[in-house]
């Protein structure tokens, strides 16, 4: 059984994806499909809280450089808020925070796309 | 002259199912070999890459294959072997990632090796006949380094 879940929660505008558990090469799928059902939904300015994401590898952190280019496209944005410290490292070795805005608190997130309308900070 | 060491081994089968298993069985013989929290993160992701690697590529997805997993423990360091008999990793074809241009191909995947090389002090690949074996190694004078 997965140990991996993806929680939905919506302000109308903002959609929040609460990741729960270890995403690696298994769990992966999962993470996909959720920014996919965002896509089909039209909902493309997404947060991805991961206050209680314990453990990421590669195989995540792909998924979410397989679909940012989609999503700013769209005219939305993947910003991702309260990584742990030791999940934080992993996207920060591979340069994430160059191409993602990485915040805090999912708050701080949603705030960011009310400030400048959903596009990236770059 | 002998060295004192102690082997911990784990097969698995060739599935991303087993991930988990692989990554608690490392993480159990690091805490217990006294490596600090920092370095016991990552070889978790380290052997996790790998094995992935090994599932991915060299068994293309099979699920029906083996991967043999060793710890191997050293008063001055701790390696993971890693051994499958699928398709040779060439080292000399991997491509060192461009995070934009990456995300400019949509590439989910090709971090892996990268992350591997960062995180350990040693990363090696051997071919012995059929046998293909990574070792990669954390050295204890390194260890204090945060990931």
């Amino acid at each position: 059984m997965s140990n991996f879940s993806v929680g939905f929660r919506s302000n109308g505008i903002v959609q929040v994806l609460d990741l729960k558990g270890e995403l690696d090469a298994h769990t992966a799928s999962e993470l996909e499909a959720a920014i996919k059902k965002c896509q089909d939904d039209r909902q493309v300015q997404i947060v991805v809280n991961g206050e209680n994401l314990m453990y990421i590898s590669s195989a995540g952190l792909g998924v979410f450089m397989a679909y940012i280019e989609e999503v700013r496209e769209c005219g939305g944005d993947i910003k991702i808020a309260a990584l742990k410290p030791k999940v934080y490292n992993v996207f920060d070795l591979l340069g994430f925070p160059m191409l993602f805005d990485i915040m805090n608190t999912v708050s701080e997130a949603v705030d960011k796309f009310q400030q400048n309308g959903g596009e990236n900070s770059q | 002259m002998t060295v004192a060491q102690s082997v911990y081994k784990l097969t698995i089968p060739s599935s991303t199912r087993y991930l988990e298993d692989v990554r608690h069985f490392v993480e159990l013989h690091a805490l217990q070999a006294d490596l600090n929290s920092a370095a016991v993160e990552q070889l978790k992701i380290a052997v996790d890459e790998a094995c992935t690697n090994v599932i991915e590529h060299a068994y293309r997805g099979e699920g029906e294959h083996q991967i043999d997993i060793a710890v191997i423990i050293k008063p001055d360091r701790l390696t993971i072997r890693i051994r499958d008999e699928g398709d040779t990793f060439d080292v000399g074809e991997y491509e060192e990632p461009d995070i934009f241009e990456f995300a400019r191909r949509h590439r989910k995947g090709g971090f892996g090796v990268h992350i591997m090389r960062r995180l350990m002090d040693q990363v090696e690949y051997r071919t012995k006949g059929k046998v293909n074996e990574c070792c990669m190694t954390k050295y204890r004078n390194n260890s204090e380094q945060q990931v």
